[in-house]
């Protein structure tokens, strides 16, 4: 392990990357990096005991580890996304000729609407949220994310709805109206069945999943940081999810009114959105893309703090411009809530309002140009190693920075009265998603790997994936821009050969072949390194934020000694036998709560023990929500039954009792506490 | 051995909704061509005999109950029977049927026409849109599943959406009244 | 249908005022953002390849502070630039003058009804699918749907403008500068045959268009030849006449398209199909094969209809 004491100026050795194995074979105690205490192998068995999981046979329905709950939340979004995957593949295919018949226009609008509903609900946000579940904590040297039992209902809810919807398609009633469901053609007259009612209860699945984790994110990084991380001193990482949490708490109430709005319309026969009636089709066009905006923000803002932390440890070198790259995320959150409109450019509203949502549209490439400079900054003045997080970060740069700026082509109104609704905009967003969010998310997963599983990811597979999906998704969706341009729209099964579309989308499916190719070999070396990869060490990236202070694996519960903090990149600056926190107790759970700000110590608090009871309510709140398909009697009748379960939940038991004084362990930590705090 | 239960529930959702989500486009149902009419009386030899019933192949396809309530307008049933409470025509949202309820009865009616002012549409309405329209109608006195009936129209509201209307069973006649 | 693909549905190749003022600002646009993607990427290689020493100093490099904030304001400076062209182009797109032709266009699930207004009742024509204008002349299009969400949108001329129901009408003024013939196609995802939407637009020069508008004013032809009788015969006893209408004749169905000059349309189902007696046929007797979940039904005729048939409708021209 190379210092990291005197010599924190310099490069930090040729290590990034080496196999470590753990440091002392004989001890397995954790590798606490510099926080390390004589006496830390007893007090660690003494929290491996305290923080044991559940351990009995329905251990699967009580967990309430975050990093359990989190790496359950990773997978099964990708399971999601991999579905999805398969659902453009058959798209694709499809468009590939013209006039082809592999799909009938029904089994195509299902399918497509079906790979928007779960890129966006199912896979981009959860995804982002898991990996903020599993790390932040980690991050902020905390043992636990705030509300866990509320982690474990936001993974089940989450769990359920895409169940429901997949359930749905293979039952021929999958929404088919677009992931948007822009009314009228979603309304009871023109969208019959059961289809679009399993989009409107979807969205009340994973709204309140995503709200859920949003909040305890929130509560986590303000109250939970370890002494002297103070806010200034956050990892950008964790500042990028307060924000898209806030993002969160602020747009998703918008969808799921607009989703239960559209639940009523359709189940109990109100008018919110019946012109004849009083109602409004535009109504619902701004309460969705008020939340559609922000939707992906909240996509790409995680994305940004994944960058930030790769290139920090891929270039050996805090990122320039602390301040500059908080505020601006904060300016993207903010002006993302401006710009709906854009979204509405051809719908006949008043050109001077228009106008607005122009300049703000354009006005929010201002603070992700800042992002981008302070990186290519960071990238300039540190040592760049060529792995494969880094090219996944080369990756987004080049084809964010692209999407961006045909977004703000998109601005402009008069462009985008051309190419709204085409194949342009296809083009667009795949940039900025696949290339801002999910090319990081990638990188990020590859970092984080060896934290996540014990082992590293094989490099040479690495690259290879990244090549593939960095070609693959090029030679897909660039040729979407022309098409758009020459006439393409969106949405369509077919198109008819005198319109010279062939070429292009034969290309563009090749292309989506060749990314497939590389997402099947992402997945599959991660599979098979989960399993036998090489065995990486607590930090074998050699980087500077906290989690890379415990062993890899973290046990459960995250650090045996909190570390104490003084700066950024704690790792890379802390003297060699840093300051720890002590006064925890060990024989209980216990979480040391700080003040928002500057994160000084506040209180202990004792964390919940593992419970089925958030499965049982999150079956019953599913319950009301898939009557709710049929009937609005399911609200009635299932809600005081899932109050019931959200009782037992709540019930207040007793801490342990007084006057059971645990052994002394010869640990550090003070006697334990004689009661426990609320 | 414990997913027998999940799966026979799987499979038993499949058939309950898988019909009432297909959409048919091109399909000439066997049972256009099977018909019975109105017995005009109730005596029969013999101690019972069975009337053939055909069943409206579309009874539970949301489809098509929603395709025939975009005939019923288009083909201008509204301009005798209203929005189904009746005008020069009889009411279709009650329980009296004054030539059958049942499907085929239905289906007749509209074909072939009936004394006191229905004009048969045979070669006027192809018969797969026949059905649909019997569909329809059975749903405006509430007789298709629920779910499948269709909500609130996308204009003024004229009576309450079909999954509202009450189930009204219906009173069978013997012999057509003047 | 004309047999060039290229260019006939491009936003790339303006035959309109609009579109021409759209394509220029798009070039516009195209140039500058080239410009900082390329500026960018080489920005980012000069940062990975770069020379540096053995050990990198710890200390924030004040060139590298200065460059930052620099490249800053430069983005600033680039992003009021395009706003500014884009809003002169809005203005200048926008310009509905007084005396445009008024066309009235309802989108319905899945064509376009298509009216050419009159204050002279007898004057007015109603078509579907094809939009006829003089070259050189504003018309502007009163956009109303009847059912669902669509979008018209002829990419030559101008850009799309949605068709939204209940009160929110919409207009779009164009302006064709070229004769010619464009496609256009409805752009905004309206059920089952989203796909099988299109319009054509017909500029004529204005004395052309005059003698076009003359003809479209004028009732049905009647039919001159035994076939054609016999063809107008099959048309009444059918479904037809409940649904679409002929000038002239007893059909006076308004839920389908306006069939009064159905021969001198280019095609048929919307843009989808030439219309030549082959499609045609196959559109009558099984519609639901060439555009399935469209609201034409397929229509079962009797031996020796459908030719008849065929014959009375190419002869209205």
């Amino acid at each position: 392990m190379s210092e990291h004491g005197a010599d924190a100026g310099s490069v930090h050795g040729a290590h990034v990357g080496t196999v470590k194995p753990l440091e002392d074979p004989h001890l397995k105690v954790a590798h606490n990096g510099p926080y390390r205490l004589p006496g830390d192998e007893s007090l660690h068995k003494q929290l491996e005991k305290t923080w044991a999981p559940a351990k009995d046979r329905f251990r699967w329905f009580k967990q309430v580890d975050h990093k359990i709950l989190g790496k359950r939340f990773i997978i099964t979004a990708f399971i999601w996304f991999g579905l999805g995957g398969i659902l453009a593949a058959l798209m694709r295919m499809q468009l590939s000729r013209p006039e082809n018949t592999f799909l009938s226009p029904d089994q195509y609008n299902q399918i497509f609407t079906m790979h928007g509903v779960t890129m966006m609900f199912l896979f981009a946000v959860p995804v982002m949220e898991a990996v903020a579940i599993y790390f932040i904590p980690l991050m902020i040297g905390s043992r636990a994310l705030a509300f866990p039992r509320l982690t474990a209902f936001s993974y089940y809810m989450f769990l359920f709805g895409g169940i429901l919807l997949y359930v749905s398609f293979f039952l021929n009633m999958a929404p088919d109206t677009g992931w948007f469901t822009y009314f009228p053609l979603a309304s009871p007259e023109y969208a019959p069945g059961k289809r679009v009612d399993v989009w409107g209860q979807l969205v009340n699945f994973t709204e309140i999943s995503a709200i859920a984790v949003a909040i305890e994110v929130i509560v986590t990084v303000l109250k939970q940081r370890t002494p002297g991380m103070s806010i200034n001193r956050m990892p950008l990482y964790v500042w990028a999810m307060l924000i898209t949490s806030f993002m969160i708490v602020f747009a998703m109430p918008a969808v799921m009114l607009a989703s239960n709005y559209l639940a009523l319309d359709r189940l109990v026969g109100t008018h919110f959105f019946n012109p004849a009636e009083g109602g409004d089709p535009l109504l619902w066009q701004h309460l969705f893309w008020f939340f559609g905006h922000p939707e992906v923000y909240i996509i790409f803002i995680p994305a940004l703090g994944m960058v930030s932390s790769i290139v920090t440890t891929f270039c050996r070198r805090q990122v320039f411009g602390y301040t500059a790259m908080v505020l601006s995320q904060v300016a993207t959150g903010f002006i993302g809530f401006g710009l709906w409109v854009h979204h509405m450019f051809a719908t006949g509203l008043p050109q001077s309002g228009q106008s607005f949502f122009t300049a703000a549209s354009m006005m929010i490439a201002i603070p992700s140009g800042i992002q981008i400079f302070c990186w290519i900054a960071t990238i300039w003045m540190g040592k760049p190693v060529f792995k494969p997080p880094l090219m996944f970060v080369l990756g987004f740069i080049a084809i964010f920075v692209l999407g961006g700026l045909t977004g703000v082509m998109l601005a402009s109104i008069p462009i985008d009265l051309q190419v709204h609704d085409t194949f342009f905009v296809v083009a667009h967003f795949h940039y900025v998603l696949i290339g801002g969010a999910v090319f990081p998310l990638l990188g990020a997963l590859y970092y984080w790997f060896p934290k996540l599983t014990g082992r590293l990811m094989n490099d040479r597979a690495g690259h290879v994936s990244f090549w593939l999906l960095f070609i693959g998704f090029n030679l897909t969706f660039f040729p979407m821009h022309k098409l758009g341009l020459i006439g393409m729209p969106r949405r369509v099964y077919t198109y008819h050969p005198e319109t010279a579309w062939g070429q292009l989308n034969l290309l563009a499916s090749i292309g989506a072949a060749v990314l497939a190719a590389g997402v099947i070999t992402y997945i599959v070396n991660a599979l098979v390194c989960a399993k036998h990869g090489a065995v990486a060490g607590a930090d074998p990236w050699n980087g500077g934020t906290l989690e890379w202070g415990t062993s890899s694996p973290p046990p459960h519960h995250n650090f045996t000694n909190m570390p104490v903090v003084s700066g950024h990149e704690p790792l890379w600056h802390a003297p060699e036998h840093a300051p720890v926190v002590t006064g925890l107790a060990s024989q209980q759970k216990e979480v040391l709560i700080t003040r928002a700000f500057d994160a000084e110590p506040d209180h202990r608090y004792l964390y919940p023990t593992p419970t089925p009871w958030p499965f049982f309510t999150a079956v019953a709140t599913g319950a009301i929500f898939v009557g709710c398909l049929f009937t609005p009697w399911a609200f009635a009748l299932g809600l005081p039954f899932a109050s019931a379960m959200a009782i037992a939940w709540f019930w207040p038991t007793t801490p342990k009792k007084e006057g059971e004084v645990p052994e002394d362990d010869g640990s550090e930590s003070s006697p334990p506490r004689e009661e426990a705090l609320a | 051995m414990k997913r027998i239960p999940l799966v026979a529930l799987l499979l038993c959702l499949f058939f309950v909704a898988c019909e009432r989500e297909e959409r048919r486009f091109r399909e000439m149902p066997a049972a256009a061509g099977r018909r019975n009419t109105e017995r005009l009386t109730s005596l029969v030899p013999g101690p019972y005999t069975a009337d053939i019933k055909v069943d409206n192949p579309y009874g539970y396809n949301a489809y098509a109950i929603s395709e025939g309530k975009r005939l019923f307008t288009w083909y201008n049933c509204q301009g005798c029977h209203g929005n189904g409470g009746g005008g020069m025509g009889p009411p279709l949202m009650d329980a009296r049927w004054r030539y059958g309820a049942d499907p085929e009865q239905i289906f007749a009616t509209i074909v072939e026409g009936r004394p006191n002012g229905m004009p048969s549409f045979r070669g006027k309405i192809p018969e797969y849109q026949v059905w649909q329209l019997v569909a329809y109608v059975q749903s405006l006195s509430g007789n298709v599943p629920k779910d499948a009936a269709g909500g609130r129209q996308d204009n003024m509201q004229v009576r309450k959406q079909e999954q509202a209307l009450p189930d009204l069973e219906p009173e069978r006649e013997a012999a057509p009244q003047q | 249908m004309t047999t060039a693909g290229r260019g006939i549905q491009s936003a790339l190749e303006p035959a309109g005022m609009q579109a021409e003022k759209i394509a220029d600002l798009w070039q516009f646009f195209l140039v500058v953002c080239t410009v900082v993607y390329v500026l960018v990427i080489i920005f980012l290689l000069a940062a990975l390849f770069r020379r540096r020493p053995e050990i990198v100093p710890k200390a924030v490099s004040p060139r590298v502070r200065k460059a930052v904030i620099a490249a800053t304001g430069l983005t600033v400076i680039t992003l009021f630039a395009l706003l500014t062209a884009s809003i002169f182009t809005s203005r200048g797109i926008a310009d509905v003058p007084d005396r445009a032709i008024q066309i009235a266009v309802m989108g319905r699930q899945w064509w376009w009804q298509v009216e050419y207004d009159d204050r002279d009742k007898s004057k007015r024509v109603t078509t579907a699918n094809e939009i006829t204008i003089p070259v050189g002349v504003p018309v502007t299009l009163h956009l109303r749907s009847s059912d669902v969400i669509h979008s018209f949108w002829v990419p030559n001329l101008h850009g799309k403008r949605d068709l939204i129901p209940g009160k929110n009408a919409t207009t779009l003024t164009i302006r064709a500068d070229r004769p010619g013939v464009y496609r256009g196609q409805c752009a905004e995802f309206c059920g089952y045959q989203h796909a099988n939407m299109a319009l054509w637009v017909t500029a004529l020069p204005m004395a052309e268009y005059a003698k076009w508008l003359e003809d479209a004013r004028k009732p049905s032809k009647i039919p001159s030849t035994a076939e054609e009788r016999k063809g107008q015969d099959v048309f009444m006893n059918s479904p037809c006449p409940l649904c679409h209408t002929i000038q002239g004749t007893p059909a006076n169905g308004k839920t389908g398209p306006d069939l009064t000059h159905f021969a001198s349309r280019r095609s048929i189902a919307a843009g989808s199909y030439p219309n030549n007696r082959g499609y045609l046929g196959g559109w009558i007797l099984d519609a639901q094969h060439l555009k399935p979940g469209a609201y034409m039904p397929s229509i079962m005729l009797e031996q020796g209809e459908l030719q008849p048939l065929i014959a009375y409708l190419e002869s209205l021209r």
